[in-house]
C-alpha cells in the first residue's frame, strides 16, 4: 500500500489508495462523499433494491483507514449521508460502529449538499473547517486556495494502448486538492468534465486510487497519445 | 374449417393455387397449438393468417381477433402492407394495426381503447401491453396468436419473455390458439414444445422444403490470405458475381468486416454498380433508404451482417454470398433461403472463406449443408431474471395471487419445469431483494395485502417497472456525427468502449466511409471527413457468433485425414505444414503449443470449443498463470484456439489445463472476472435490479448511476448466496461464457494433452495475431504497465 506525498501552502499531505487524505503532521484524516444510506434512501423511493450492504462497506473501510493512521482527527466533507432521512434512520448497527469509530476523537462533519448536517450524531458540524493554513470545504470554489474539498467524485480515464482503466482519483494543483467518492455506490465524474477542467490548474494532477496511489497528469500531453504498449489491450 | 370463396376467386383471379401447406393450416385451423415449419417464400404469412381472415370474414364483430408478433419492427410494417392488399382487394371489413417502439402515443392509446382485429406487434411491446391494469380489457376476445420467425425468438431470452406473456394471454383469453412459423430447424419437436401451452399438443405441419440449395465455395483464382477477416481479397470475384446476377446480399459475421469490405468494394467498383450496406451501427435514416432501395429494386448489391437475416422479403435477391465461415450450419441453411423467393426454384449461395482456416470450415459447412446435418445447441430451462422481470411486470398490471401465477408460468414451454422454491426465490427478490439481511421490510417493493394478494407497495414504481422491461441488453452506444461545421449529419453509433479507446486523430471507418476523431461532445462522438486516408481502427463490435460444436467436429474429423483432395492446395499445404511442424489438432486431444513471438511468451491452446468457451478458458488459464506468477498480459480467442502472451515462458501447460483445477478456477473466478460482471449486468438489468440507461435519459454531469461491478463486489463479498449470483452462475454455463462447452471438452480430452515448444510462430498460430478482441489480463503485470506508463506522462509533462 503506497500513497502518494505532495504539499499543499505548506503542507505536506498523504492521497491514500483509499481515496482518503492524510496530514500526518496535523493528525487530521479526511474523507469525502461517504453516501451513507444510499441503498435505503433508493428504496425508499420505490426504486430497485440495490444490496443493502454498502453502509456497512464504506465504514469497514473507514474503520480499516482508522486503525491504520490513528489520526487524531476525522474530517468528512460533506454528503456523508444520502440524504436528512439516512442520517436519522442508518441501517442496524451502522450507528453504533460510527460512535465507536468517534469516541476519543475529534470529528469534523462538513455540511454537503445532500445532507445539511446530520444532527443527531455528535461531533462537531460546520459548513466549512479551517485548520493551519488549510480550509476544508464541500465544494471547491474557484479563486479559493489551500483549500480541501469532495463533491465531484473525481474519476480518471487513462488508455494504454487500449487498454482502458476508469479509478477514481483525487486533483490536486498548487491551489486546491479534491477527493474522491469515499462511499460504495457512487458514480464519478470524468476529469475532463468542464467543472473541473475550470477549477484546477494547467499544471494539476490526478492521482489514481487503486493498489496503490498513482499520479498522473490530469489532462494528458497535446496531440495523440503515444501507444507503447501494444498488443497488450482490448 | 373451409376456404371462403372470396379468397378461391381473389387466389384464381391472380392464377395462383394455394400452398397445401396453406390449406393444412385452415384445415387445423382449430388445434390449440400449431407449428409450421416452411422455407423462406413459401407463403408461411400468408398460411398464418388465412384461419384469421377467414373466421373474420364469416363473423366481423368488432374486437381483437388475431395477435401477431415477430422479432422485427421493419417486418411488422412489412406484414401490415402485405396484408392490406388481400384484406382490401378482397373487400373484408378487417382493421390492421402495428404496434412498436415507433408508434406514436396517441395511435397506442387508441389501440388500448378500441383495439384492431389484427395487432402486429413484438414481444417487448407485447409485454408493455400486458403490463397496463387494462390488459383484461385491451385482449378480451382475442382468438389466435401467430409468432412468426419463431426459431429466431426461440434462441434468445425475448423467446422465454414471450412465452410467459402468453401464459398470461391464455388466462386472459381462455381458448387463445397459438400459431408457430419458423424456417427450417434441427429439432422441431423441441421448439413445438416451446410454443404450446404446457400441456398443450402441438401439431407440427412441414411445408415442402423445395429443391436443394445450388451452394458451392466462391472461386477467386487466388489463395485467401494466410490470417485476417472481411474476405477482401475476393472483391474482383465477387464484383464479377454482383455483375452476373439481379441482387446479391453480401452476408457477414461482424460490422467491422462489412464496413472494410464495402469500402474496399466501392473502390474497385468500376462500373459504378448500385451497391449498399446495411448493418446495425448504422443511423435509422441510413438503414431505411437502403431497405426502401432494395424494395424498389435498385440496389445490385447490398453488404450487411444478420441485420438483414430475418424478415422482409426483398423481392429479387438470385444470390447470397456468405463473407466469413458460416460458424452455424442452420443460419447458413436459413441464410441462404434470402436468395430467391419464388417458391421451389433453388436458392443460390457462395461462400467466401476469409482465411485458410476458414476454407477449412467452408468446406465441412458444405458437406453439412449437402447432408441436411443441422446443427444447434439444445435450449436450457427459461432463465431466472427473466421471470423475475415477468412477476414485476405482472404486479405492474395489478395485484396478483401467488399459487396462481406460478400455476400460470408452468404452462408456458420453457417454464414447465419450474419448481414452486425457485418461483418462490424470485418472487421475494422482486418483492424484498431477497437479500440475507432483511433491509427493505418497510420498503418493500411488493407487499402482501390483507386479502394475500401481493401488489406494489408504491403504484408509482409502475412505470419504472415499465421501462425497464425487455430481454434485450446492449452495450452502451455513442452517436457518431460529422463535426457541426462540416453539416452535423449522424452517421451511425459505436459502442462506448470502443469509443473510449480512440483518442484525437485516430481514423475509422464507419457507413463506408474513413473519419478522423476529433473528440466527445455532450456524449456524441464529433468527427470529420478524412477521404482517402486508410482508417487506423475498424473494430466496433458486433455480434460474434461461436462456431457450433456440432461444426467443430466436422472439421476436427478432416483434420485426421492422411490428405485432403476436397480442399484448395494452398489450404491443404498449409494444414501439412502444421502437421509438419508441430501437429494437427485431434479431436479426443488437446493441442497446446509454446513459443516466443516479439518479446513475448505466447502459449496456444486449440480447444475447439467456440469462440465463448475459448474465451472462458483465455481468461481461467491466466488467472491460473497469475496465480503461478507466469506474468500474463493478455489473451485473444478464435472459435478455434486461444493465443496467451505473457512475460514468462510456460513450462508445464499440462498443470494449467488439468480439468479439477480449472473447475476449481471456474468457481473462484466467478469473484471478479470481467466477462462474469458483464453476464451479471445483463441479468441485473432484467431481472429489476439496475435500472437500464434510456437514450435521452443519459445522465452528463455527474452520473447518478454507478457501476454494476460495484454490486457484483458488495454482493459477492457480503451474500454470495443471493438469486442473482445464482443466475448469473447458471448464465454462465451458456452464452457468453459458455463453460459447459468447456467441460464437455476437458471430458472428450481425459488429460490426453500435447505440448508441442517451438522457437517461433506456428502455421495454424499465425492467424490469431491479427484477431480483434484483445483481452487484458488485469493482474501484477497490469499494475507495472500503469506505473510505467504513469512515469512516462508525467515526465512528458514535465511533472515528475
Amino acid at each position: 500500500m503506497t500513497a502518494h506525498a505532495f504539499t499543499l501552502s505548506g503542507a505536506p499531505l498523504s492521497a491514500l489508495p483509499t481515496g482518503a487524505l492524510y496530514w500526518a503532521e496535523a493528525g487530521v484524516l479526511a474523507v469525502a462523499d461517504l453516501h451513507l444510506g444510499k441503498a435505503e434512501r433508493l428504496a425508499r423511493r420505490g426504486g430497485a433494491l440495490l444490496p443493502p450492504y454498502d453502509t456497512a462497506e464504506t465504514l469497514t473501510r473507514l474503520e480499516a483507514e482508522i486503525a491504520r493512521c490513528a489520526p487524531r482527527t476525522i474530517v468528512c466533507l460533506g454528503d456523508s449521508f444520502d440524504d436528512d432521512a439516512a442520517a436519522r434512520a442508518l441501517p442496524p448497527g451502522a450507528e453504533d460502529r460510527l460512535l465507536r469509530l468517534m469516541a476519543g476523537r475529534r470529528w469534523v462533519w462538513i455540511a454537503g449538499n445532500h445532507d445539511p448536517g446530520p444532527v443527531t450524531l455528535p461531533g462537531t458540524h460546520l459548513a466549512e473547517w479551517r485548520e493551519g493554513p488549510l480550509t476544508f470545504r464541500h465544494i471547491a470554489q474557484p479563486g479559493e486556495t489551500a483549500e480541501i474539498s469532495g463533491h465531484y467524485h473525481p474519476k480518471a480515464r487513462l488508455s494504454l494502448g487500449g487498454r482502458r482503466i476508469a479509478r477514481p482519483c483525487f486533483l490536486a494543483d498548487a491551489a486546491r486538492v479534491i477527493l474522491p467518492a469515499f462511499g460504495a455506490y457512487t458514480g464519478g465524474l470524468a476529469t475532463d468534465a468542464p467543472v473541473l477542467d475550470a477549477l484546477m490548474g494547467q499544471e494539476a494532477i490526478a492521482i489514481l486510487t487503486g493498489a496503490r496511489a498513482v499520479p498522473l497528469p490530469m489532462r494528458p500531453a497535446q496531440g495523440p497519445t503515444p501507444r507503447p504498449l501494444r498488443g497488450d489491450g482490448g | 374449417m373451409l376456404m371462403p370463396e372470396t379468397f378461391e376467386g381473389w387466389f384464381a383471379a391472380r392464377g395462383w393455387t394455394i400452398h397445401p401447406h396453406q390449406r393444412a393450416m385452415l384445415d387445423r385451423a382449430g388445434a390449440p397449438a400449431l407449428l409450421l415449419i416452411a422455407p423462406t417464400g413459401g407463403g408461411k404469412t400468408l398460411a398464418g393468417f388465412l384461419p384469421t381472415l377467414a373466421e373474420i370474414a364469416k363473423d366481423p364483430v368488432p374486437g381483437l381477433h388475431t395477435l401477431y408478433i415477430s422479432p422485427l419492427k421493419a417486418l411488422t410494417a412489412d406484414i401490415g402492407r402485405n396484408l392490406r392488399r388481400p384484406v382490401e382487394e378482397m373487400g373484408l371489413p378487417i382493421r390492421i394495426e402495428d404496434r412498436t417502439g415507433d408508434t406514436t402515443r396517441t395511435q397506442r392509446r387508441r389501440q388500448r381503447a378500441d383495439p384492431p382485429h389484427i395487432l402486429l406487434t413484438t414481444p417487448e411491446s407485447l409485454a408493455l401491453l400486458l403490463s397496463y391494469e387494462d390488459a383484461p380489457r385491451i385482449f378480451a376476445g382475442l382468438k389466435r396468436v401467430i409468432v412468426d420467425e419463431i426459431h429466431a425468438l426461440a434462441e434468445s431470452k425475448r423467446g422465454d419473455q414471450l412465452m410467459l406473456g402468453l401464459s398470461r394471454l391464455s388466462s386472459l383469453c381462455p381458448g387463445l390458439r397459438r400459431v408457430g412459423l419458423s424456417a427450417t430447424v434441427e429439432d422441431p419437436p423441441a421448439l413445438a414444445r416451446f410454443l404450446a401451452r404446457h400441456p398443450d399438443p402441438c401439431e407440427i405441419l412441414t411445408a415442402d422444403p423445395g429443391p436443394a440449395p445450388d451452394i458451392a465455395m466462391l472461386d477467386t483464382g487466388a489463395a485467401p490470405p494466410w490470417a485476417g477477416g472481411g474476405g477482401r481479397y475476393a472483391i474482383p470475384a465477387v464484383l464479377d458475381q454482383i455483375a452476373r446476377h439481379r441482387t446479391t446480399l453480401i452476408f457477414h459475421n461482424t460490422r467491422a468486416q462489412a464496413e472494410l469490405f464495402f469500402r474496399d468494394l466501392w473502390l474497385a467498383n468500376e462500373d459504378a454498380l448500385p451497391v449498399a450496406i446495411h448493418h446495425g451501427s448504422l443511423s435509422r435514416e441510413a438503414r431505411e433508404k437502403v431497405e426502401q432501395a432494395m424494395a424498389a429494386g435498385a440496389l445490385r448489391a447490398v453488404v450487411c451482417t444478420g441485420s438483414l437475416d430475418l424478415g422482409i422479403d426483398w423481392g429479387d435477391v438470385d444470390l447470397v454470398i456468405q463473407v466469413g465461415a458460416p460458424k452455424n450450419v442452420k443460419r447458413l441453411v436459413q441464410r441462404i433461403g434470402r436468395a430467391n423467393h419464388r417458391y421451389n426454384a433453388p436458392s443460390k449461395a457462395l461462400l467466401v472463406p476469409a482465411n485458410r482456416f476458414e476454407v477449412v470450415e467452408c468446406v465441412a459447412a458444405l458437406q453439412a449443408v449437402r447432408e441436411n446435418d443441422l446443427d444447434g445447441e439444445a435450449r436450457g430451462p427459461g432463465p431466472g431474471d427473466v421471470l423475475c422481470q415477468h412477476i414485476l411486470a405482472t404486479a405492474a398490471a395489478g395485484p396478483f395471487e401467488a399459487d396462481a401465477l406460478f400455476a400460470e408460468i408452468t404452462t408456458a414451454g420453457p417454464y414447465a419445469g419450474l419448481t414452486r422454491a425457485r418461483f418462490d426465490a424470485c418472487l421475494d427478490f422482486a418483492a424484498t431483494g431477497g437479500y440475507a439481511l432483511r433491509a427493505y421490510d418497510r420498503w418493500q417493493r411488493l407487499k402482501r395485502q390483507p386479502d394475500g394478494r401481493w401488489a406494489l407497495r408504491d403504484p408509482r414504481a409502475a412505470q419504472a417497472i415499465r421501462m425497464n422491461l425487455g430481454t434485450i441488453v446492449e452495450e452502451e452506444k455513442l452517436k457518431v456525427r460529422l463535426k457541426p461545421a462540416r453539416g452535423g449529419a449522424a452517421l451511425g453509433e459505436i459502442e462506448e468502449a470502443f469509443a473510449a479507446t480512440l483518442t484525437p486523430g485516430d481514423s475509422f471507418l464507419i457507413g463506408g466511409q474513413v473519419v478522423r476523431y476529433e473528440g466527445l461532445r455532450e456524449m456524441v462522438v464529433e468527427v470529420s471527413r478524412s477521404p482517402g486516408r486508410e482508417p487506423k481502427i475498424a473494430v466496433f463490435a458486433g455480434t460474434k457468433f461461436a462456431t457450433s460444436t456440432r461444426l467443430s467436429d466436422r472439421i476436427l474429423t478432416m483434420f485426421r485425414a492422411p490428405d485432403w483432395p476436397d480442399l484448395p492446395a494452398h489450404t491443404a499445404e498449409w494444414l501439412a505444414m502444421q502437421r509438419d511442424v508441430s501437429r494437427l489438432p485431434e479431436r479426443d486431444r488437446l493441442l497446446v503449443e509454446t513459443f516466443p513471438h516479439e518479446g513475448r511468451q505466447h502459449l496456444c491452446i486449440y480447444g475447439f470449443a467456440g469462440r465463448n468457451a475459448q474465451q472462458t478458458l483465455g481468461l481461467l488459464v491466466t488467472q491460473r498463470m497469475e496465480a503461478a506468477e507466469l506474468a500474463p498480459l493478455g489473451f485473444v480467442s478464435t472459435d478455434y484456439a486461444t493465443l496467451i502472451w505473457g512475460l514468462d515462458e510456460v513450462t508445464a501447460p499440462q498443470d494449467l489445463m488439468d480439468s479439477n483445477g480449472l473447475r476449481t478456477a471456474f468457481d473462484e473466478w466467478l469473484a471478479g472476472n470481467a466477462v462474469m460482471k458483464r453476464t451479471f449486468r445483463t441479468s441485473a438489468v432484467i431481472a429489476g435490479l439496475i435500472e437500464r440507461n434510456l437514450p435521452g435519459r443519459r445522465k452528463t454531469g455527474r452520473q447518478a448511476t454507478f457501476s454494476s461491478d460495484i454490486l457484483y463486489d458488495t454482493l459477492m463479498k457480503y451474500d454470495p448466496g443471493h438469486l442473482l449470483l445464482e443466475i448469473t452462475r447458471e448464465e454462465a454455463m451458456k452464452g457468453l461464457v459458455d463453460f459447459g462447452r468447456i467441460e464437455a471438452m476437458l471430458a472428450r480430452v481425459r488429460g490426453r494433452i500435447d505440448h508441442v515448444r517451438r522457437p517461433r510462430v506456428t502455421p495454424l498460430a499465425a492467424p490469431l495475431f491479427l484477431e480483434a478482441g484483445r483481452i487484458p489480463v488485469q493482474g501484477a503485470a497490469e499494475q507495472r504497465l500503469i506505473d510505467a506508463a504513469a512515469e512516462r506522462l508525467m515526465a512528458e509533462a514535465g511533472l515528475a
